[in-house]
């Protein structure tokens, strides 16, 4: 064989972003910790439907308990989900593979979010199926009339809300690339943070003018709260969500792109 | 052809690779051998656009890895066969890999089949997996898109005699095709078996390179007596420098003639007298990597 023969070939197909985000897809299931963290999310909001038809009154029953029921304990297992996609190239050093096929740090940064955000509207819709179930076959058993009282326009609020859980959730991991240090610092994210700021706004005037305008989750009350009543509602999710979520997550894939893969 | 030029990879005040140049030739298997530490693994993942270079550059054929479309399927790298997810089976490893290539799954088969992993082994999660299996399963992904190029790292670490073996006449086979293949080693018996060309680093430095042959030919003399003191106290007086050599005798740069007659007019009876050129890689590399070294066990006796 020539020397030539061997040259690489700069004009080849690169690796195609609908081809990695298969591949992230499946990296997501195939082990036993990544198929059962899935499976959670059907079970948990299966126990959740089942734990309202046995303790909810009669008279409660109606499916904005059921979708809260369902949506809650997805607003912590979808951002670990999105953790755990990004922080196992860094835990497991798989990244040693994933980043010698394909070079393109930010296109495989990007494949995962689009990975973790198709798993996150996936598993809501799920999860609002069974506690759809759950709402007609509760009501059945119960004898009392179906109640359908959250609209599509309200569903999709709050499957947003979820997928900005879930981005949160990837920003941590993509800024600390560490599974226990991004997960501990989701929880600080969204249950301290939001517990200081409601203090801080409690206690100083000043801050309680801007408080909407820095307090990331509580700008998103608007989401999983039947909509946005005005403009400023919109402006104010935008501005906090630039400061808690849009900017930290470019200072961490800039400075993914920069690091060193060991 | 893979082109090192003067690379230099610092963090903080400390090279890890210092002004680096070598090349490895189609056609051939390079050796690229150190001790533990020496800069072969960061070497290679800058090579492989792993970790950027402070300073010169690492080509495959004139282009930079990053720059590479689909590079799996033109460059091999195996970089740290533990590297895996546990909880992940072997072929569901070369299945991502063959995917993400956009490979046919049959390649999959192929791969398991060329490096002996029955398909009842493929099935089980690479945290039962021995070293020798990760390896092979290692070499494996990197041969899945039938790479022109191969850049391993440490790749007979963990495998059994027979399974250097079996990856010298892979390897070789590979490069007899036309193939590039870098693969490093902190064992030299490895590089030995396995490699045509041998790159030595100590420190992040290259200290020697050169065909096997070439670092093999050593002029100089392996010689045994069952009285040592006597023979170097013989030696000393006919003007020869010897030191002390792995296996009990001693090594000089003089010829055998020269130490057979010193030998014989102090009366010392000898076990053995013969060119060093068996020995010789060996006490290139515990030479060469001495002063490099992180533990500075100078043999005992040993002239300066």
């Amino acid at each position: 064989m020539s020397a030539t023969a061997i040259a690489i070939d700069t004009n080849r197909p690169g690796v195609p972003m609908s081809r990695l985000v298969r591949v992230e897809l499946r990296k997501m299931f195939d082990t036993r910790s990544g198929f059962w963290l899935m499976m959670s999310i059907a079970i948990v909001a299966a126990l959740a439907t089942i734990g309202c038809i046995l303790f909810v009154p009669n008279e409660n029953l109606e499916f904005a308990v059921f979708g809260s029921a369902v949506g809650f304990p997805m607003a912590i297992l979808l951002p670990i989900v999105a953790i755990l996609a990004v922080t196992g190239e860094w835990s497991q050093r798989t990244g040693l593979i994933t980043f010698t096929l394909a070079p393109n740090r930010g296109q495989v940064i990007l494949s995962k979010a689009i990975a973790a955000v198709i798993v996150g509207v996936v598993s809501m819709i799920l999860a609002f199926a069974i506690g759809a179930i759950g709402n007609v076959v509760g009501s059945l058993l119960n004898g009392v009339d179906i109640v359908w009282d959250v609209s599509i326009g309200d569903l999709l609020l709050i499957i947003l809300g979820n997928v900005l859980g879930l981005l949160v959730g990837f920003m941590l991991g993509v800024l600390i690339r560490n599974t226990p240090g991004a997960i501990v610092a989701y929880f600080v994210y969204s249950f301290v943070l939001p517990t200081i700021f409601g203090i801080l706004a409690e206690l100083v005037d000043w801050f309680k003018d801007i408080h909407l305008w820095i307090d990331f989750g509580a700008a998103q009350t608007p989401l999983f709260d039947g909509g946005f009543d005005n403009g400023e509602q919109y402006a104010q999710l935008g501005v906090s969500g630039l400061i808690w979520l849009v900017i930290p997550l470019t200072i961490g894939v800039w400075s993914v792109l920069r690091s060193e893969v060991k | 052809m893979i082109t090192v030029e003067g690379l230099t990879k610092s963090y903080g005040g400390f090279k890890a690779v210092d002004n680096v140049s070598f090349e490895c030739r189609p056609g051939a298997v390079t050796g690229f051998l150190g001790p533990n530490g020496a800069g072969k693994s960061t070497t290679m993942r800058i090579m492989a656009g792993l970790t950027p270079a402070s300073s010169g550059a690492a080509l495959v054929s004139g282009v930079h890895y990053s720059d590479i479309p689909n590079p799996g399927t033109q460059v091999g790298v195996l970089l740290d066969a533990s590297a895996q997810h546990a909880g992940r089976t072997g072929r569901e490893i070369l299945t991502l890999s063959a995917l993400t290539m956009g490979l046919p799954m049959s390649r999959v088969d192929e791969m398991l089949q060329l490096v002996s992993l029955t398909s009842e082994e493929s099935k089980r999660r690479v945290k039962n997996y021995s070293l020798g299996m990760r390896q092979r399963l290692g070499i494996a992904n990197a041969l899945l898109g039938d790479p022109k190029i191969l850049i391993l790292d440490e790749p007979a670490n963990g495998l059994d005699p027979a399974g250097i073996h079996w990856m010298r006449s892979l390897l070789r086979e590979y490069a007899n095709r036309g193939g590039t293949v870098l693969l490093s080693s902190h064992l030299l018996h490895e590089i030995e078996v396995i490699a045509d060309e041998i790159i030595v680093i100590g420190n992040g430095r290259i200290v020697a390179q050169g065909t096997k042959a070439e670092l093999l030919q050593t002029a100089g003399t392996f010689v045994k007596a069952g009285d040592m003191s006597a023979l170097a106290n013989a030696l000393t007086t006919a003007g020869i420098t010897a030191s002390p050599s792995g296996d009990g005798g001693l090594r000089t740069e003089s010829t055998p003639e020269q130490v057979g007659k010193a030998a014989a007019s102090a009366g010392v009876a000898l076990i053995e007298l013969r060119p060093a050129e068996g020995a010789g890689l060996e006490e290139m590399f515990l030479e060469l990597t001495s002063d490099t070294q992180r533990e500075k066990n100078t043999p005992e006796g040993a002239q300066a």
